[in-house]
């Protein structure tokens, strides 16, 4: 039973990502997880200023209550089903990483130097995680969607604008990690 | 009952998310690097299984679980939005380590310091609504 708690393939993990969106859409409902950020501005007033949240978020329930979903399933996954978290990536990958200042990487799951709560006092590390969250967040509603949204249900629907989306993603991605990162790291 | 399957449905998802490592800050690293073939793996697989399956409920014009005609809503066509959009998504997404998904997967895991990115891409997602007009479509 021990191979429960190993990180799972790649082979077990794409069909089950196809498998929930394919339960998602036998529900008559779609996957997109970024909606849910709009739903959120919704609830907390924003239609109140600005006419893009102006909806009836109601009818988007449903999809707060897969997020709610997933977290529990973080939790499940991170408490019951791993011994060790830690992520081996490929080793060229950790002396890389290394060379930039995350001494954690192959020892942890996320980067202990730019998560741990302790890192937290640090401004430049909770400015990263802002700025991150502000460009997926602005990113994701700018684009119609996020990887789950244009990657997995728009490709699957052979949707044009969906692989220029992705595209796009991957120009961005690139070019964060091996242009900007060695400034800023 | 419906509420219980989506809640379902999103244990399932964050569970694959964690477990797959997807919501791992060093195996975003690790794809935009193209030093392992294991992100590609999961959205080559994903992608190639939904394909199969979004096509064939499409042709074989097959009904929801309760019965209902189920349709798909296109994508409006445009480029820039698309493209823009997503190269803001996808530096983002690297500098955080994190698309949506996994967001809500590492609250569940404790980290604290995603609260920080949530509340942040909730900005982004507000200061998009603010602009929208005023940027190209």
């Amino acid at each position: 039973m021990n191979w429960i708690y190993e990180p799972w393939p790649w082979y077990l993990a794409g069909p089950m990502i196809a498998f929930i969106m394919f339960l998602l859409i036998m529900v008559g409902k779609n996957f997109g997880m970024s909606s849910n950020l709009r739903t959120m501005c919704a609830i907390c007033g924003a239609g109140n200023k600005v006419d893009f949240f102006k909806f009836d978020w109601k009818s988007q329930k449903w999809n707060l209550v897969v997020a709610f979903g997933t977290v529990i399933g973080g939790y499940i996954g991170s408490q019951f089903l791993s011994i060790d978290t830690a992520v081996a990536i490929n080793p060229v990958t950790i002396s890389d990483l290394k060379l930039l200042g995350f001494k954690s990487a192959g020892t942890a799951y996320l980067p202990r130097e730019l998560f741990d709560t302790r890192a937290l006092f640090s401004f430049k590390n909770v400015l990263i995680l802002a700025i991150g969250g502000l460009l997926v967040g602005f990113g994701a509603r700018y684009a119609g969607g996020c990887t789950s949204g244009h990657a997995i249900s728009g490709l699957s629907n052979l949707q044009f604008p969906s692989l220029i989306a992705v595209i796009g993603f991957f120009i961005g991605g690139l070019t964060m990690i091996n242009f900007i990162f060695p400034l800023i790291f | 009952m419906r509420t219980l399957i989506y809640l379902c449905i999103g244990i399932l998802f964050g569970i694959t998310m964690f477990k797959s490592e997807a919501a791992s800050w060093f195996r975003i690293y690790e794809m935009f690097k193209f030093e392992s073939f294991h992100m590609y793996g999961i959205i080559s697989s994903a992608l190639g299984i939904s394909i199969i399956l979004t096509q064939s409920i499409k042709k074989l014009k097959i009904n929801s679980f309760y019965g209902e005609k189920l349709t798909f809503n296109p994508k409006t066509k445009s480029f820039s939005r698309y493209m823009i959009g997503g190269i803001i998504f996808g530096l983002g997404w690297a500098l955080a380590g994190v698309c949506p998904g996994p967001m809500f997967t590492l609250v569940g895991a404790g980290y604290i310091s995603i609260f920080i990115v949530i509340i942040a891409s909730l900005l982004g997602t507000f200061l998009y609504g603010l602009l929208k007009d005023s940027l190209p479509h």
